[in-house]
């Protein structure tokens, strides 16, 4: 590629974090996490952790509310596969433009305030959604039940094409039904392209503006930019990623539902990008799956499993460990969760990457050999 | 027609006394020491609960079989007897039928040490720090909270049953010189916004009238010169967290008979308590306490089948509705000071 249009480090790290991405299932496999349903997971909820790092990381503007797009790009992209054609295509297309819009109509309301007061403005815009995909729009969002595909949809693309489906319809992407493996590169596919995207971003001169914005918005509306559009096409960005993701989990599971709009699953994404590291590329992406391998690792392990795993102790301390750490792991999960993010929060505010980071400066440090590539790789 | 709207407006008193409280101690806690808690509502969660623990201690009960007599069923009939009966006898039982106002003799200073625990432990070294990352902590702290919560207690909420004199509706309609019947409240209802209003009260009577809260609102006017002129105030705006936790605990406590508790109901309430801080004006005591009261009142006439009628589902959103015109033009509040976090 061009040098001039894109530095050495930054294609290393494109190139390294594709490698990473497409080797997933084989280097995965041995931590149990090998299986396409969670490698989907990875994908998606990166694709959502990278589209609001693009916003909370670069303009500082922390959104809690940003879990509406995602709904928002579900539910239209249900309606999509239900409605138009099961391709995949014209559902993801429409999800982005439609989250998209929502989030120009919402950013340009929020972004007159900052700070606390836009985390609550979005916080109130996503939470009036949610009420309203419970109540009053259930005939769109289908209330409790969730939106569905059924037999009986009309699809009028795939009719008019003649193309006619028997059982249970799976969106297909040019033919073929995405499931499996190939639902994974699918999504993989995109969580590259967007990482990409986000990566330009991040090294052009609007990125530069939004950085700005974060280190001092008041200083640059004293030069004379009028900050408002920059922080609005960040705000938009994100949303449509957030959209995308939604779009993404509704073309590889079909089914929206209205919790995915609730506020816990904006905090969520921030939690995942904290944890992962604000403001790196990287980081929020390894917060996602950080969190979604744990969420199915740890939510799985019962007692009867660490009854197994600690066998070895003699009898009473076994038990007693048993016990313990039976209270961190299966539901108990998110007790760890906030544990370890609480931690994150105090200790290393800069989340994993930080922490690789310093790691690495020690190495420097003392050895001097380890690379400043593979750091640049991670 | 005065009658409906009379009694809407009395239904929404009591949510309005909880989010009136919530709302009073998250702004003590942003006036005094300038941090945005998202684990207020935790604190209220434990409130709650620690009215469930004090039960499950008083409801502790012997069993003793009795082959004389047949249950319903035909076996020996089981005799239960609370122990606490069995000691204290006659005050033993209004113990345990008043269990829920006992338990706030219990809460106070439950929730004075947890508040000045959490304060001292780890909001301290988030003074200097942006407001995001204490939203962030605090965040943190709250998913653990509730978390601890229902591994203890289990993910299904706990009925707690109200003192058996303070069940059943009371004529308000009859008090007031109306017809009878029209216009019935529950009694327990009205003991809670009675019960808030004497919380409200007793907090700005110490505000403004002892020596300390003296000390304490001159602190929150100017914390520099207050620290300047010899007196300790971070001490003083320690104790004003470890305040602001009790509130928010009894508040819970004597919620719990309204709503039975399970460990969200701290997150349900937070999320709107900040709301209503917002419209009331960040870091205005009376603001807070206002909106509370308007917003719970508001959104019980949302909920009314006629205004429902013209806007469906407004009752869902009204609050945050509100919330968000009151940001876009009037960024303060409404009774914000100027200058305060009007960004």
């Amino acid at each position: 590629m061009n040098p001039a249009l894109m530095s050495r480090n930054d294609l290393f790290l494109l190139l390294g974090f594709t490698l990473v991405v497409l080797a997933m299932p084989i280097w995965l496999a041995p931590f149990g996490a090998g299986y396409p349903d969670l490698l989907q997971r990875f994908m998606i909820y990166g694709i959502f952790a990278v589209g609001f790092n693009i916003l909370f990381g670069l303009t500082g503007y922390l959104s809690f509310g940003h879990a509406a797009f995602f709904g928002v790009g579900s539910y239209t992209a249900v309606w999509s596969l239900k409605l138009l054609t099961l391709d995949a295509i014209p559902a993801l297309f429409f999800a982005v433009i439609i989250s998209g819009l929502f989030a120009l109509v919402i950013g340009f309301l929020c972004l007159r305030r900052s700070g606390i007061y836009f985390s609550i403005l979005t916080l109130a815009f996503a939470q009036m959604s949610y009420n309203l995909a419970y109540s009053v729009l259930t005939p769109i969002t289908n209330g409790e039940t969730g939106l569905q595909l059924t037999l009986s949809d009309p699809r009028v693309i795939d009719a008019a094409v003649g193309h006619t489906f028997v059982g249970q319809p799976i969106p297909t992407l040019l033919g073929t039904p995405i499931g499996g493996y190939a639902g994974f590169y699918f999504c993989a596919g995109f969580l590259i392209i967007t990482f990409f995207i986000a990566q330009r971003i991040a090294g052009s001169p609007f990125g530069m503006m939004l950085k700005a914005i974060k280190s001092n918005q008041t200083r640059m509306q004293f030069t004379g930019f009028n900050t408002r559009p920059y922080a609005l096409s960040a705000f938009v960005i994100s949303g449509m990623y957030a959209g995308l993701a939604g779009a993404l989990l509704a073309v590889t599971d079909p089914l929206a539902g209205a919790e995915r709009m609730q506020w816990t699953a904006s905090g969520e994404v921030v939690l995942m990008t904290i944890l992962g590291g604000v403001g790196t590329l990287v980081g929020p992406v390894i917060g996602a799956w950080i969190i979604k391998y744990f969420e199915n690792i740890l939510s799985a392990l019962n007692d009867n499993i660490l009854a197994r795993f600690f066998d070895f102790l003699p009898d009473g301390v076994d038990t007693f460990f048993v016990k313990v750490i039976g209270k961190f792991v299966g539901d108990g999960w998110h007790l760890t969760l906030g544990l370890v993010f609480v931690i994150i929060v105090i200790f290393l505010p800069g989340g994993i990457m930080e922490g690789v980071r310093r790691v690495a400066a020690m190495f420097d440090r003392s050895g001097g050999k380890t690379s400043t590539r593979t750091q640049a790789a991670e | 027609m005065f009658e409906v709207i009379f009694l809407q407006f009395l239904n929404g008193l009591d949510k309005g006394a909880a989010y009136a409280l919530i709302a009073l101690g998250l702004t003590l806690v942003f006036g005094t020491l300038g941090v945005v808690n998202f684990a207020h509502g935790a604190l209220f969660m434990l409130g709650a609960f620690c009215a469930v623990t004090v039960r499950m201690f008083l409801t502790m009960e012997t069993v003793t079989v009795d082959p004389t007599q047949l249950s319903p069923w035909g076996a020996p009939l089981e005799i239960r007897e609370p122990l606490v009966q069995a000691w204290l006898g006659d005050f033993g039982a209004v113990l345990v039928n008043y269990s829920v106002p006992f338990s706030i003799l219990i809460t106070i200073p439950i929730m004075l040490l947890v508040g000045i625990g959490l304060e001292r432990g780890i909001i301290k070294h988030f003074y200097k720090r942006p407001h995001a990352e204490q939203i962030l902590v605090t965040f943190g702290l709250a998913i653990v909270a509730q978390e601890v919560i229902k591994s203890i207690f289990g993910p299904n909420p706990i009925p707690q049953p109200m003192p058996t004199d303070l069940r059943g509706a009371a004529d308000i309609g009859a008090w007031l010189g109306m017809q009878a019947n029209v216009i019935t409240y529950p009694i327990w209802r009205l003991v809670y916004f009675l019960f808030a209003g004497v919380v409200i009260g007793a907090v700005f009577a110490f505000l403004q009238f002892t020596t300390f809260g003296m000390v304490v609102r001159a602190g929150m006017a100017d914390r520099e010169t207050v620290g300047l002129l010899g007196i300790n105030i971070d001490r003083r705006f320690t104790i004003m967290f470890g305040l602001a936790a009790v509130v928010a605990g009894v508040a819970g406590v004597m919620y719990t008979p309204l709503l039975p508790p399970n460990y969200h109901i701290g997150m349900d309430f937070l999320v709107l308590s900040f709301v209503v801080v917002v419209v009331g004006g960040m870091g205005s005591l009376p603001g807070a306490v206002a909106a509370g009261f308007l917003l719970g009142i508001l959104q019980s006439f949302a909920s009314m089948n006629q205004v429902k009628a013209i806007f469906p589902g407004i009752d869902q959103i009204i609050i945050y509705l509100v919330a968000v015109v009151i940001l876009l033009v009037r960024p303060r509040g409404l009774l914000g000071r100027r200058g305060v976090m009007e960004a």
